[in-house]
């Protein structure tokens, strides 16, 4: 085992996610501790330029067909192959669709423990958030290789990105029977409302309780020129189509206000909020993690608030 | 015929107030209510869509925590044909490597074509169960799934992007398939229809006399988070927080 950390680069149709620039942050942190190397590893096919802005030490690219776009089989094939060579102290990747197809196969297959929702690096420790973001757990890095899944959150993107390429060395990559490969891909549904360019989402999770209620928020939405979106249980249950979703699958918002009526801001829906200017937050649970990135808050039941609230904008305006 | 089969497990209810225990390294389970994992409850869902379109039959598996009984009636009230529990004391805690090993040995005398489990839980810290599962019965994983269909040898699957996009995927079987969300919202049944249920149906029962945890973890400690900035809070009745929020809007140029 040597004491390098290595990060599976995760891109989709040829732009680097977010993701992967955090992961190489959180990676020099445990580098500097271990001793070791931050090292980047992109799989791809005619990809090697992806690698350009990436803040690592040294970057392994395999390239095959098979890699140009990320499917399960033919990642954990190729990581197998690489990791049981070269035995690196950690290695992380995103708690994302990509990387949480492939970590928990290959911990099992090469016997790895794995750390899920890493959130932050302390002192070599792993900080996760689980629980919807109300608690957190501290691992020490076991002295094993280890697998760490990482949120968003923890880091700025920036973090991870260098304006040095850096240096690249070719891997080998071979597959065979492959049992997972990708059609098409789908384009998402365009909604009646782009809510990346609205200045003022009013948002709603599970705390609406039904669909009808949605009018409440309607209302105030169309009072302040804006639009509704939500967070997922909301478009699970089919009451709003998944083009309002605020989040990990969904859409990433950057409104001057987002006013959270009964969200407890779980990592997969703050995830899509980072770039608002003003978090306002209504919750009846005082410890909602959605208190912790929101300027004001207030702990009050939203439908003993909507009525008053509707009734000052429209005073107010 | 298709046979399907899902797996369930029990996780906090997050709306609860959520402690520490006396070791500092785990949740107080004392007085935690535990609810179903939401998208196994998804998975269920997933799964009797699945044989509703294409025949086939359904067992659902899930290790015995409080309440489970209620939730394995309830997938048989929707549809399910078999309800299996692995039972030992599994409150006194259980990774998910020594869960996805209890599994193991039950799933492969059911061998099933298809396993649907949920693409995660709240409470997950040694990662998740769908791809332990995969890889210790040699198949194949593919998660945040949203859509599935059966066709042949294969099912086809709409597996979840950021931004709304989505990667239509097929998958040779045997399969898992980590379930983001069913087609269609998981189906009501009335508390009446489930106490029917109750007198047909049987729970079979599946020992598990040892757990194997290996490539768990060692927590060092849980905390509740610590905000480095927390929201200012306002304060007073309904209407004076009306009033203060409408403030704020006008002070940022929103009204």
């Amino acid at each position: 085992m040597n004491q390098d950390i290595y990060v599976i680069i995760e891109y989709i149709r040829g732009q680097v996610s977010d993701i992967s620039y955090v992961m190489l942050a959180a990676a020099r942190d445990l580098a500097e501790v271990t001793g070791g190397k931050v090292v980047g590893v992109l799989l791809g096919h005619n990809s090697q330029d992806l690698a350009n802005n990436l803040a690592a030490d040294q970057v392994l690219y395999g390239d095959h067909p098979a890699l140009a776009e990320f499917t399960s089989d033919a990642y954990k094939q190729a990581l197998k192959g690489l990791l049981t060579d070269h035995q690196p102290r950690a290695v992380m990747l995103g708690s994302t669709t990509i990387g949480g197809d492939v970590a928990g196969m290959l911990a099992i297959s090469l016997g790895y423990p794995e750390i899920s929702s890493g959130f932050t690096i302390s002192d070599g420790k792993v900080i996760s958030k689980i629980c919807g973001g109300k608690i957190m757990a501290e691992t020490d890095l076991p002295e094993t290789s280890t697998f760490i899944t990482m949120i968003p959150g923890g880091y700025k993107p920036e973090q991870g990105q260098s304006n040095q390429p850096p240096p690249i060395t070719p891997i080998s990559v071979t597959l065979d029977d492959l049992k997972v490969s990708l059609r098409q891909f789908i384009e998402p549904e365009v909604g009646d409302v782009d809510i990346t360019n609205q200045d003022v989402l009013i948002a709603i999770g599970r705390g609406i309780q039904s669909e009808d209620n949605i009018e409440l928020a309607d209302e105030l939405a169309d009072l302040l020129n804006g639009a509704v979106c939500s967070s997922r249980p909301v478009v699970d249950q089919g009451w709003l189509p998944i083009s309002r979703m605020v989040g990990k699958s969904g859409q990433s918002v950057k409104p001057k206000l987002y006013l959270a009526l009964g969200i407890s801001g779980a990592p997969e829906h703050i995830e899509g909020v980072s770039d608002a200017e003003m978090i306002i937050a209504i919750n009846i649970d005082p410890n909602a993690p959605i208190f912790d990135i929101a300027k004001y808050g207030a702990v009050v039941d939203l439908f003993d608030l909507i009525d008053y609230l509707i009734e000052a904008v429209e005073d107010a305006s | 015929m298709t046979h399907i089969l899902v797996t369930a497990k029990m996780v906090p209810d997050l709306v609860e107030e959520l402690e520490i225990d006396d070791s500092g390294t785990a949740l107080d389970m004392t007085w935690l209510r535990l609810i179903i994992n939401e998208f196994d409850d998804h998975s269920i869902e997933q799964a009797i869509l699945l044989k509703e379109k294409h025949g086939g039959d359904v067992t659902v598996i899930a290790p015995d925590f409080e309440g489970i009984d209620d939730v394995l009636f309830t997938a048989a009230a929707k549809g399910a044909d078999r309800l299996i529990k692995l039972t030992r004391d599994f409150e006194e805690g259980v990774n998910n490597h020594a869960l996805a090993r209890a599994y193991v040995e039950t799933i492969k005398l059911q061998n099933p074509d298809l396993i649907l489990t949920g693409v995660q839980a709240n409470n997950d810290l040694d990662g998740s169960i769908g791809p332990y599962l995969a890889e210790l019965l040699g198949m194949s994983y593919v998660g945040y799934i949203s859509g599935v269909s059966l066709e042949g040898d294969k099912v086809v699957v709409q597996k979840e992007y950021p931004g709304g996009l989505i990667g239509e995927m097929e998958v040779a079987l045997p399969a898992v398939l980590g379930i983001q969300a069913s087609e269609e919202p998981p189906r009501y049944v009335a508390v009446s229809k489930v106490r029917q249920v109750m007198k047909t149906a049987t729970i079979e029962e599946q020992e598990i006399p040892d757990l194997d945890p290996r490539g768990g973890l060692d927590v060092n400690s849980m905390y509740l988070p610590e905000a480095a900035e927390k929201a200012e809070m306002l304060e007073g009745d309904e209407e004076e927080i009306a009033a203060k929020l409408v403030e704020i809007l006008k002070d940022s140029g929103i009204l």
